[in-house]
C-alpha cells in the first residue's frame, strides 16, 4: 500500500529527489529497525551476509586446520574451537556440528540472503523502473524473521545434541540421526530456524514474484527485462514452491521427534528414504536459487564490460527458466546410493545430464557476448570471468557425478565436496563478489579501490583452486566426506588444500580493507562509472539512489 | 523385484534366528547409546567400552599372513595419494573406471579446456585496446542452434555407456556367498547365514591411542592402514559372485568399497543388496559413506579376499561350517523366490553358534 501511496506524490523531476530523500530521510531506529525501503532492507540484508559469512567461513577455517594433518589437533581445544571437554566422543561430535553449522550457515545466512535479500532487493526495482518492492513491509518482515533464524541457528550450539552440545546432523538433517539419533534440543532449534528462514524466503520470493509482474515500468515488457531480473524472478518461483516441501520434511522430523510419529521410522510403518525424497525435492532446487542470481549478474557484468549487449538474450532468459523447471525433476540424483531401482536410476541420469545444455548455453552465450566487445578488466569483470571458467569446471564434474553407475564410487566422496564447492563457493560466492564490486559504487555513493579489488580477485582465484581442486584427488582416492581424521595417505592434499585456505582468507581480508577504506575514503562515484556499456536503469540514477526514487516512472521504448 | 523376492526369503527364511539376535541385542546395543548423551563427565575410555576385546581372548597368537590376517599390498584396495580411482578389482569396477578414467574424464578435460582457450581468446582479442568499437552483435541463430545441439550429441555419448554399466550392476550373476551387512553407531556386523559365521567389527586403534583400552589389540601395519584396519575382517572367496544385503540397526550408514566400485546404503528397517566378483585375493578397505553421528569417520570396513579352501578355513576358525548339500545353495543362490526350504537348511544349524555369538555381544556391550 505504502508503494502506491509513495509514487503518488509526484516529483516533477529526478534531479529533485535528492533533496526530497533528505527532507523525508527517517530516524536511525525508523529507517532501519522498521524500514519498508527496498534498499535499506537490502543493506540490512548485505551487511546480515557479510556476517554470517564471517561466521560461516571462520567455521570452515576450523575445518581446514583440523584436516591439515591426520589425528585431532583442533577438535580437543576450547569451545568453540573445539569440543571444550576431554571425551573423544564429544570432539568428533563437534566435528559434525561444525560440518552442519558451516554448511547451513553459507546456505541460508549467506549466500541466499546476499543475492536474493540483497541485491535482489537493491536491483530489482532499480532494475524494473519500480518505486519499491510491492509489499514493503513483508519484505521487513522477511528480513527480520532471518535474525531470530540465524539466532537459533547459533543457539543450538550451546545446547544438548545428544552426543555433545549442538545438532551434527549434517545440513542435510536426515533421519534417523537427527530424531532418534539426536536426542536434546539442539536439533529442534536447527528445525525452527529453518521453518523460519523458509517463512521468510517465501514471503520474500512472493514479493519478487508480485513486484516483477505487476510494476515494471511502462514499456519495460518480461522480454526487455534485465537478465539479473530474469534470474531473480525464476528463483522467487523455486523458492516460493521449494520452501514449502522443506517446511513440510523438517515439521515431520519434529514430530516424529517431540510427538511420536514415525513418518521416517520404519517400526512405525515409515520409510527412512521418504525424508531423503522431501529434502531433495527441496535441496536440488535450492542449489539453482544459490546460482542463478549469480548467472544473472554475471551477465550483466560480461554486457556491461564488454560494451556490447547480452548475446542471445531470449535463449538466455529461457535456458534459466528450462534449469529451473528441470531442477524440480531431477532431486534423486543426491540418492543414488540409497537402493532405489535400475529404472530410477536411469531416469535420474539422463534427467540430470539435460541440465548441461541450458547451463552450456549460458556459458556459451557469455562468451559469445565478449566476443566482438571492447573489454576492460576492472574488478566485477575478472570475478565475472572466474566465474564462468570455474562453473564450468565445478559443471564437467557434474556431469560425471550425474551418471548413477559411476557415483557410486565418488558418491559421499571428497569429489563430491569438490564439486559442490566449485559452483558454489567458486560459483555463487564469485558471483556475489562481482556483483558486490559492480554494484558497490551504486549502492554506496563511493568507488571502491581498483587495485585492492584485483589483489582481492587473484589471491582467492588462486586460494579456493589450491583449496578445491585437490579435493577431487582425495575423493577419487577414496576419501569420504564429513570425516575429522583421516588415514595418513591422504594427508598431502589436505595440507595443500589448508594452504589453499590461508591464501583464501588473505583475499578476503583485503577485501574488508577495501570495503573499509572505500566506504571512508572512496572516490565519489558518478551516476554510472561504468560507460557506455552499462546500459540498464539504475545508472540513469544518481549513485547513491535517491531515498525514493522513479517519482516519475522511466518510459522505455 | 529381484530385491523384493530376497527380502521376502530372507525375512521368511534364513535370517529369522537373525531377527532375533538382532532383538536380543537390541536393549544391550541402545545402553551406550543413551548413555553417551550423558556422558559429558565420561572420561573416553567408557565411551568405548562397548568394543569386543574377541582377538585377544579367542586368538591370542596372530600369525601374519593367516587366513584373516593377510598382509595388504600397499598401494591395492586402500588409498595411496594417488590422483584416480583406486584399482579395481571386479567386472563392474573395471568397467566403470575404465568409463570414468577413458571417457568422462577426457571429455570432461577437453569442455573445460575449450572454455578456457575460448574465454583467453576472447579476453585477448577483443580486449578494449585491440577493438576499442565494440559490435553490436548479439544473435546468430546458427551458433545458438549449434551449442545447444552438440552438448546433446555429447551427452548422449554419455548416456549410452552409463545406462549400460547401470544395467550390468543391476543384472548380477547368481550369487555364490550371501554375506548380510550390518550397520551400527559405531561398527559395523556380518552375518553368512548359509554358513553359520556372524561377528562384529571394530575400527583397530593405534597403540598410542589414550582411548585405547588395555585388553584391545592396538593396529600394526600388518592389519591395514591406520583409522582403516579392523579387528575381524570380512572373508570372501575369490572368483565368486557375493552378494551384499545391506541394512542397519539404528541410524543410516552406507557400506561402501572402493576398490569394487560398490556403495549401498544402510538403512534401518530396509534391506538393500549389492554384490561384487573379486577376482583378485587381497585385502581392502572402505569407510562408512553416510553420516552416522560421532564416530562415523571411525567405522571402517576391511574385506579380504582368499582362494575357496582358505575361505572353507575361515568359516570353520570362526564356528561356522561348509554347507554339506553344496547343490542346495546353487540352487537357492539361482532361484532366490524359491529359497525359502533350502534357505531354511542352514538356520537348524546356526542357533549351535549363535547363542555363543549373542552372548558374547551382550557380555561386551
Amino acid at each position: 500500500m505504502s508503494t502506491t501511496a509513495d509514487s503518488l506524490h509526484l516529483q516533477p523531476h529526478e534531479a529533485h529527489d535528492a533533496h526530497h530523500d533528505a527532507d523525508h530521510k527517517p530516524g536511525f531506529f525508523v529507517r532501519w529497525f522498521m524500514s519498508t525501503n527496498h534498499k535499506d532492507i537490502g543493506t540490512l540484508y548485505l551487511i546480515f551476509a557479510i556476517i554470517a559469512g564471517i561466521i560461516g567461513g571462520a567455521l570452515s577455517g576450523i575445518m581446514r586446520w583440523e584436516l591439515m594433518e591426520p589425528g585431532i589437533q583442533v577438535l580437543n581445544r576450547a569451545w568453540p574451537i573445539g569440543a571444550g571437554t576431554a571425551n573423544f566422543d564429544e570432539w568428533t561430535h563437534h566435528w559434525n556440528v561444525l560440518i552442519t553449522a558451516h554448511g547451513l550457515i553459507m546456505i541460508f545466512f549467506m549466500v541466499m540472503p546476499a543475492m536474493m535479500g540483497g541485491f535482489g532487493n537493491w536491483f530489482v526495482p532499480l532494475m524494473i523502473g519500480a518505486p519499491d518492492m510491492a509489499f514493503p513491509r513483508m519484505n521487513n518482515i522477511s528480513f527480520w524473521l532471518l535474525v531470530p533464524s540465524f539466532f537459533l541457528l547459533l543457539g543450538s550450539t550451546f545446547v544438548s545434541g545428544g552426543t555433545g552440545l549442538g545438532a551434527g546432523t549434517g545440513w542435510t538433517i536426515y533421519a534417523p540421526l537427527s530424531t532418534s539419533g539426536s536426542s536434546g534440543p539442539a536439533v529442534d532449534m536447527v528445525i525452527f530456524s529453518m521453518h523460519l528462514a523458509g517463512a521468510s524466503s517465501i514471503l520474500g520470493a512472493i514479493n519478487f514474484i508480485t513486484t516483477i509482474f505487476n510494476m515494471r515500468a511502462p514499456g519495460m515488457t518480461l522480454h526487455k527485462m534485465p537478465l539479473f531480473v530474469w534470474s531473480v524472478l525464476v528463483t522467487a518461483f523455486l523458492l516460493l514452491l521449494a520452501m514449502p516441501v522443506l517446511a513440510g520434511a523438517i515439521t515431520m522430523l519434529l514430530t516424529d521427534r517431540n510427538f511420536g510419529t514415525t513418518f521416517f521410522d520404519a517400526s512405525g510403518g515409515g520409510n527412512v528414504v521418504l525424508y531423503q525424497h522431501l529434502f531433495w525435492f527441496f535441496g536440488h532446487p535450492e542449489v539453482y536459487i544459490m546460482i542463478l542470481p549469480a548467472f544473472g549478474m554475471v551477465s550483466q557484468i560480461v554486457a556491461t564490460f564488454s560494451r556490447k549487449p547480452v548475446f542471445g538474450y531470449l535463449g538466455m532468459a529461457y535456458a534459466m527458466v528450462a534449469i529451473g523447471v528441470i531442477g524440480f525433476v531431477v532431486w534423486a540424483h543426491h540418492m543414488f546410493t540409497t537402493g532405489m531401482s535400475v529404472d530410477e536410476k536411469m531416469y535420474f541420469t539422463a534427467a540430470t545430464m539435460i541440465i548441461a545444455v541450458p547451463t552450456g548455453v549460458k556459458i556459451f552465450s557469455w562468451i559469445a557476448t565478449m566476443w566482438g566487445g571492447s573489454i576492460t578488466f576492472e574488478t566485477p569483470m575478472l570475478w565475472a570471468i572466474g566465474f564462468i571458467f570455474l562453473f564450468t569446471v565445478g559443471g564437467v564434474t557434474g556431469v560425471v557425478l550425474a551418471n548413477g553407475g559411476v557415483d557410486n564410487y565418488m558418491h559421499d566422496t571428497y569429489y563430491v565436496v569438490a564439486h559442490f564447492h566449485y559452483v558454489l563457493s567458486l560459483g555463487a560466492v564469485f558471483g556475489i563478489f562481482g556483483g558486490f564490486y559492480y554494484w558497490f559504487p551504486k549502492m554506496s555513493g563511493r568507488m571502491y579501490n581498483e587495485l585492492l579489488g584485483k589483489l582481492h580477485f587473484f589471491l582467492m582465484f588462486i586460494g579456493v583452486n589450491v583449496i578445491f581442486f585437490p579435493m577431487h584427488f582425495l575423493g577419487l582416492d577414496g576419501m569420504p566426506r564429513r570425516i575429522p581424521d583421516y588415514t595418513p595417505a591422504f594427508a598431502y592434499w589436505n595440507k595443500v588444500a589448508t594452504i589453499g585456505y590461508m591464501i583464501t582468507i588473505a583475499g578476503v581480508a583485503i577485501f574488508f580493507v577495501n570495503l573499509i577504506w572505500s566506504l571512508a575514503a572512496g572516490k565519489k562515484a558518478p551516476a554510472n562509472p561504468w560507460g557506455e556499456g552499462a546500459t540498464t536503469l539504475e545508472w540513469t540514477l544518481p549513485s547513491p539512489p535517491p531515498f525514493h526514487q522513479y517519482s516519475t516512472l522511466p518510459k522505455i521504448d | 523385484m529381484r530385491l523384493i523376492g530376497w527380502a521376502i526369503a530372507l525375512a521368511a527364511a534364513g535370517l529369522t534366528p537373525a531377527a532375533a539376535q538382532t532383538n536380543a541385542a537390541a536393549p544391550a546395543q541402545s545402553a551406550p547409546t543413551a548413555t553417551a548423551p550423558a556422558a559429558t563427565t565420561v572420561t573416553p575410555p567408557a565411551g568405548t567400552a562397548q568394543e569386543p576385546n574377541k582377538p585377544d581372548a579367542a586368538q591370542p597368537a596372530i600369525v601374519p599372513g593367516s587366513v584373516g590376517h593377510m598382509i595388504p599390498t600397499a598401494g591395492v584396495g586402500e588409498p595411496d595419494g594417488r590422483k584416480g580411482v583406486q584399482l579395481q578389482v571386479t567386472p563392474i569396477g573395471q568397467e566403470a573406471a575404465s568409463f570414468h578414467n577413458d571417457w568422462l574424464l577426457p571429455l570432461c578435460a577437453a569442455i573445460s579446456i575449450l572454455v578456457l582457450v575460448l574465454l583467453v581468446v576472447a579476453l585477448i582479442r577483443f580486449r578494449r585496446g585491440a577493438n576499442p568499437t565494440p559490435s553490436r552483435n548479439s544473435h546468430n541463430t546458427t551458433i545458438e542452434v549449434i551449442w545447444t545441439l552438440v552438448p546433446v550429441l555429447v551427452l548422449v555419448a554419455i548416456a549410452i555407456p552409463s545406462i549400460r554399466l547401470l544395467r550390468h550392476q543391476y543384472t548380477p550373476p547368481p550369487a555364490d556367498v550371501t554375506v548380510k551387512v550390518t550397520g551400527h553407531q559405531w561398527y559395523w556386523s556380518y552375518e553368512l547365514p548359509d554358513y553359520g559365521v556372524s561377528f562384529d567389527s571394530y575400527i583397530l586403534k593405534e597403540a598410542n591411542d589414550p582411548t585405547r583400552q588395555a585388553n584391545q589389540r592396538a593396529r600394526t601395519d600388518n592389519d591395514g592402514p591406520p583409522l582403516l584396519a579392523v579387528d575381524n575382517r570380512l572373508v570372501i572367496p575369490q572368483g565368486k559372485v557375493v552378494k551384499f544385503i545391506v541394512t542397519a540397526d539404528d541410524v543410516i550408514h552406507s557400506f561402501a568399497m572402493p576398490a569394487f566400485w560398490i556403495k549401498q546404503d544402510a538403512n534401518p528397517g530396509q534391506l538393500h543388496e549389492t554384490w561384487a566378483k573379486v577376482d583378485r585375493p587381497g585385502v581392502y578397505f572402505g569407510q562408512c559413506s553416510e553420516l552416522c553421528g560421532a564416530r562415523h569417520g571411525f567405522m571402517p570396513i576391511a574385506i579380504e579376499v582368499v582362494p575357496q579352501a582358505q575361505f572353507a578355513q575361515w568359516v570353520g576358525q570362526n564356528g561356522g561350517h561348509m554347507p554339506g548339500a553344496k547343490p542346495a545353495v546353487a540352487a537357492a543362490a539361482a532361484a532366490p523366490a524359491n529359497v525359502t526350504p533350502a534357505a531354511a537348511e542352514p538356520t537348524g544349524a546356526t542357533p549351535a553358534t549363535q547363542p555363543a555369538t549373542n552372548q558374547a555381544a551382550t557380555a561386551q556391550n
